[in-house]
């Protein structure tokens, strides 16, 4: 049985499309067979985190109203046979997508992958609840900051309310924290919530945490998922992100600033 | 004595932006989750209620009971009951 997993958020711009991306190639690269959906309907863009914009022939709506079949609309990576991508449309309309029509194509993904990664829209419309319905497991991706913590426990109370496994009364679905845009210097400072602030007051348990990085937009300007720069504290942490969700216990890096030297100090830097 | 509220305000650390934030989301998030889960002010008197008529009839822990009001999709309300039989009562 394939596990499905929401990448989610409430809030734009805090990192769920870098984060899906990263996660699925890195779930690929452990030699998992994965599938990334896009279910931004009307703004895709996990096309061009992933590299592969440019081969985007038919996408999801195509294949939910029977224009293509999935294989047809599937993109296989370039870099890992493994992961193949379904891309959003770029120009329907955004109800294209409902609970029966999606559940089938699910249905027919969790036949041949191990993990289907949901990348949800922004906001708590139906784009988000459509992303969210099938989760097994959810990636609630949130910054320290006042917001998206806001909007983060309320995709959580959806996520228990609104999903398939809370209408049907089984387990519900695995909640993981992704902190990310995180800066220790600023947390260091009384300037930025800390890890333990937020999860304070969202209560479920810690998936990882993401430093601030300059590799984050390099990854996306080059259509190179982050955690493929295995050099940069990002794409570290994403596999660090990786180990845990396949069961490993691994501890958390990146927490503490890096320590300025006295010279550095004195003649910055 | 600039230089000793210096070192004073460096002992006793100012409230940071960081600890408002928090404060302020945790009142906030607490609020929202209690609107998220309000039930009416009739329900704990109706549990009762219901309880005394069940247990005429039959053996209800508080345990094996269960009541909740859920709005579904934002317009249908439904009170769900759930009561627990043991197997002696299943029979009779």
């Amino acid at each position: 049985m394939a596990r499905i997993i929401v990448v989610t958020s409430g809030k734009g711009g805090v990192g769920k499309t870098t984060s899906s991306a990263a996660i699925g190639l890195g779930l690929a690269l452990k030699g998992n067979k994965v599938v990334l959906i896009d279910f931004d309907i009307g703004l895709r863009n996990l096309d061009l985190i992933m590299g592969c914009e440019r081969r985007v022939v038919y996408d999801f709506v195509n294949v939910i109203n029977g224009e293509a079949t999935l294989n047809q609309a599937l993109i296989k990576d370039k870099r890992v046979s493994s992961l193949s991508i379904l891309p959003a449309s770029q120009t329907r309309d955004k109800d294209a997508l409902n609970k029966e029509n999606v559940g089938k194509v699910l249905e027919e993904l969790g036949k041949s992958f191990d993990f289907i990664i949901c990348d949800s829209p922004a906001g708590i419309e139906a784009g988000a609840m459509m992303a969210l319905y099938y989760a097994d497991e959810a990636v609630v991706t949130t910054n320290p900051e006042v917001s998206s913590v806001r909007d983060s426990d309320r995709i959580l109370g959806m996520l228990a309310s609104r999903s398939r496994r809370a209408e049907l009364g089984l387990e519900p679905i695995k909640e993981h924290l992704l902190l990310t845009r995180y800066s220790p210097k600023r947390v260091e400072e009384g300037e930025m919530l800390s890890v333990e602030d937020v999860e304070d007051i969202l209560s479920i348990p810690l998936l990882g945490v993401i430093p601030e990085s300059q590799a984050v937009l390099k990854a996306s300007n080059a259509g190179e998922p982050v955690i493929l720069d295995t050099m940069s504290d990002a794409g570290q942490a994403y596999q660090d992100v990786i180990d845990r969700l396949l069961g490993e216990t691994v501890d958390f890096r990146f927490l503490v600033a890096e320590k300025k030297g006295i010279f550095s100090r004195m003649f910055g830097g | 004595m600039a230089l000793l509220d210096y070192f004073l305000r460096k002992k006793d650390k100012p409230i940071t932006t960081a600890s408002k934030a928090k404060e302020r989301l945790q009142i906030i998030v607490a609020h929202e989750r209690s609107s998220r889960n309000k039930q009416p002010d009739y329900l704990p008197q109706l549990t009762e209620d219901i309880l005394v008529v069940l247990r005429k009839y039959i053996q209800v822990s508080d345990e094996s009971f269960s009541i909740k009001l859920d709005n579904k999709d934002g317009d249908l309300n439904v009170l769900e009951l759930n009561i627990e039989l043991h197997d002696e009562q299943k029979k009779g």
